[in-house]
């Protein structure tokens, strides 16, 4: 469970003061598969840097799982970013030296897992998301789809309870976008919860509750399928 | 995050790009190895002066008569005229020091050396079969003086190689028979070419028993006693036992001078350590320089990956992760690019020593650890600030590659 509460980003540009976001109350329950849509500049990015602990509000307090990460430190948010969210990036941003399946096992590493759990844990979402047969390959050995599917393996390898995606199909064939977000969708069965950030209507029009947001406000925020 | 773990993602970044790893290790390692090849120099020049000096005889300590305020040896005493001889008695009773390991009574008088119609002025030498010992000399042919009694006179001598040149040539010098001033002696050896030591040249001397010399010459008198004391740590008290039993046998006047060849030894031995420690220090400078260049090639490292710091931090890597990985990478380097040094360095020395034989080169173990503790210093030390720099990056702007 998510809550913003009266939360606020300014940035300071030069001399002047520029708000991304302006006073945000939202709620996002475990489970939940929430679209934010917006055009640029509407402070979709900052809200997802906010929500992934990338970043810290100005002002307002940030509760995860019901307790308050907005003050925590720098290892104390790692530690948080670790163990409960996940990422996936318009660009991929895999290591280009590492294989796929070192790619995967990264975070994982990071937190100081025995190797012979990685091994395991890498091989079964290899299996899983059908990249078996090019674990040992590179980044640019690997179709755009196909990256796609690395970062998502590598982002619900510690098994996160929030996985945030900023524009996870910008960079893809509409084919391959829809089999990425299939596969994203796939992960609601599993409790997470899924935050996609996109320009696309056809792709937000898909999550069960859809936030537009306009100039650092939510504009609307609708439930249509519920 | 394990250490294993840290080194490895550590060396796969180093092997990432193979260019800059590559660079960094050469600078370290000319660093390293011209640290090792200098101070293998200084110390090679170091050696080879003790070598030189220990060519005059090792742990020497020398007694002479008289008693003289300093500790130099002027030629006035040649002719000092002592209270007390030194006598064969007073020699034999150093042997009591259990710091001493053997004597060379020596007694020095100039006579003419006769071989049918040739003649020749030369200097003297009667002293003791240790004497080869004592003064580390050779035997080219035949052998030096019979080891036996101190008092016992007999009609043998040993020939300095010179000598044996204009007395007998190229013939057979061994087993015939000289003339020295008054009476015959037998040549039992040639001493090999020596040249000069001590200030008397072996190539034109004439050895023959100490107590013959003294029935030549009409004295009883010793010139000098040469003393090898047991390890050069019981020089000093080598020194010490023979001043006492001398003092004690000339009924407690100190009527004669020790001195040691160790002081001499002892002020080349710190100039040139200060020198090699002077050269290698200088040699040091390029490795603050190899570290400048690993914390310049450690930002532009930092500033290449931006992106992946970026993603590290937003897949859970706190700040002292990514510090520890920068570090990691750096130690690395200076542990290759030292050992390289190392491996440098010493083949380096060993090519010095092959066009040089006679120049002990080889580098000292202090110079060796210095060169290494202060190659991974430097490599640590300089990618401080890179690492923290990497470490403060805004994981938003990183991951936009700004």
């Amino acid at each position: 469970m998510i809550e913003l509460q009266n939360v606020s980003r300014t940035f300071t540009v030069g001399d002047q003061q520029v708000a991304a976001l302006r006073d945000i109350n939202l709620r996002l329950d475990a489970g939940e598969y929430i679209s934010i849509m917006g055009p640029s500049g509407s402070g979709k990015s900052t809200m997802l840097n906010l929500l992934g602990l990338l970043d810290r509000p100005s002002e307002g307090t940030y509760l995860l799982d019901g307790g308050n990460v907005t003050d925590l430190s720098d290892e104390q948010q790692a530690h948080v970013r670790s163990e409960k969210i996940g990422f996936v990036f318009q660009s991929f941003h895999l290591v280009p030296r590492l294989t796929a399946a070192q790619n995967v096992e990264l975070p994982m590493i990071l937190a100081g897992v025995p190797a012979e759990e990685r091994r395991q844990r890498v091989e079964v979402l290899m299996q899983n998301y059908g990249l078996a047969a090019r674990a040992d390959h590179r980044p640019d050995q690997l179709s755009g789809g196909q990256r796609q599917r690395v970062a998502i393996a590598r982002a619900t390898v510690m098994r996160p309870t929030v996985l945030l995606a900023d524009e996870p199909t910008g960079n893809l064939d509409r084919n391959t976008g829809w089999e990425v977000l299939k596969l994203l969708e796939g992960l609601l069965e599993q409790g997470i919860t899924l935050v996609v950030v996109t320009h696309d209507a056809e792709i937000g029009a898909r999550a069960h509750r859809q936030i537009h947001m306009l100039d650092g406000k939510i504009r609307s925020d609708d439930r249509p399928a519920a | 995050m394990k250490l294993t773990d840290t080194l490895q993602f550590a060396s796969g970044s180093l092997k990432g790009s193979p260019t800059r790893t590559l660079l960094m290790m050469l600078a370290m390692s000319i660093g390293v190895a011209a640290v090792v090849i200098l101070t293998a120099l200084g110390e090679g020049a170091r050696r080879y002066v003790i070598d030189q000096f220990s060519s005059l005889g090792t742990n020497l300590v020398i007694v002479l008569p008289g008693r003289t305020e300093t500790a130099g040896v002027g030629p006035g005493l040649m002719s000092g005229q002592t209270p007390r001889d030194i006598t064969l008695e007073d020699a034999q009773a150093l042997l009591r020091s259990r710091a001493i390991q053997r004597i060379a009574p020596l007694t020095v008088g100039s006579a003419t050396l006769s071989r049918d119609a040739l003649n020749r002025d030369v200097v003297v030498l009667g002293s003791t079969a240790d004497l080869l010992e004592v003064r580390h000399m050779g035997i080219a042919v035949g052998k030096f003086l019979p080891a036996g009694d101190i008092d016992e006179s007999s009609s043998v001598c040993v020939l300095g190689n010179q000598m044996k040149q204009e007395l007998f040539g190229n013939e057979q010098a061994v087993g015939q028979w000289v003339r020295l001033g008054d009476r015959r002696f037998r040549v039992i050896g040639i001493l090999s070419a020596q040249g000069e030591s001590m200030g008397m040249r072996t190539d034109e001397l004439v050895i023959i028993p100490v107590a013959s010399a003294h029935q030549l010459f009409n004295t009883s008198g010793l010139f000098r006693i040469l003393v090898e004391a047991k390890s050069r740590d019981s020089v000093e008290q080598a020194k010490h036992d023979a001043e006492e039993i001398l003092v004690q046998r000339h009924s407690g006047e100190r009527d004669v001078t020790v001195i040691t060849q160790d002081a001499v030894l002892a002020t080349f031995d710190r100039i040139l350590t200060t020198l090699t420690m002077a050269v290698g220090g200088i040699a040091a400078i390029s490795l603050a320089v190899a570290g400048v260049l690993i914390m310049n090639v450690m930002l532009i490292a930092v500033a290449q990956r931006v992106k992946e710091i970026g993603l590290l931090k937003a897949l859970g890597a706190p700040p002292k992760q990514i510090r520890r990985l920068f570090f990691a990478e750096a130690a690395l380097l200076s542990t290759i690019g030292c050992v390289a040094g190392l491996i440098l360095g010493y083949i380096g020395s060993t090519i010095i020593g092959q066009i040089y034989p006679s120049l002990p080169v080889s580098p000292p173990w202090w110079a060796v650890i210095a060169a290494c503790v202060t190659a991974l210093g430097t490599g640590i030390l300089f990618s401080v600030w890179p690492a923290r720099r990497a470490a403060r990056l805004d994981p938003v702007a990183a991951l936009a590659g700004r």
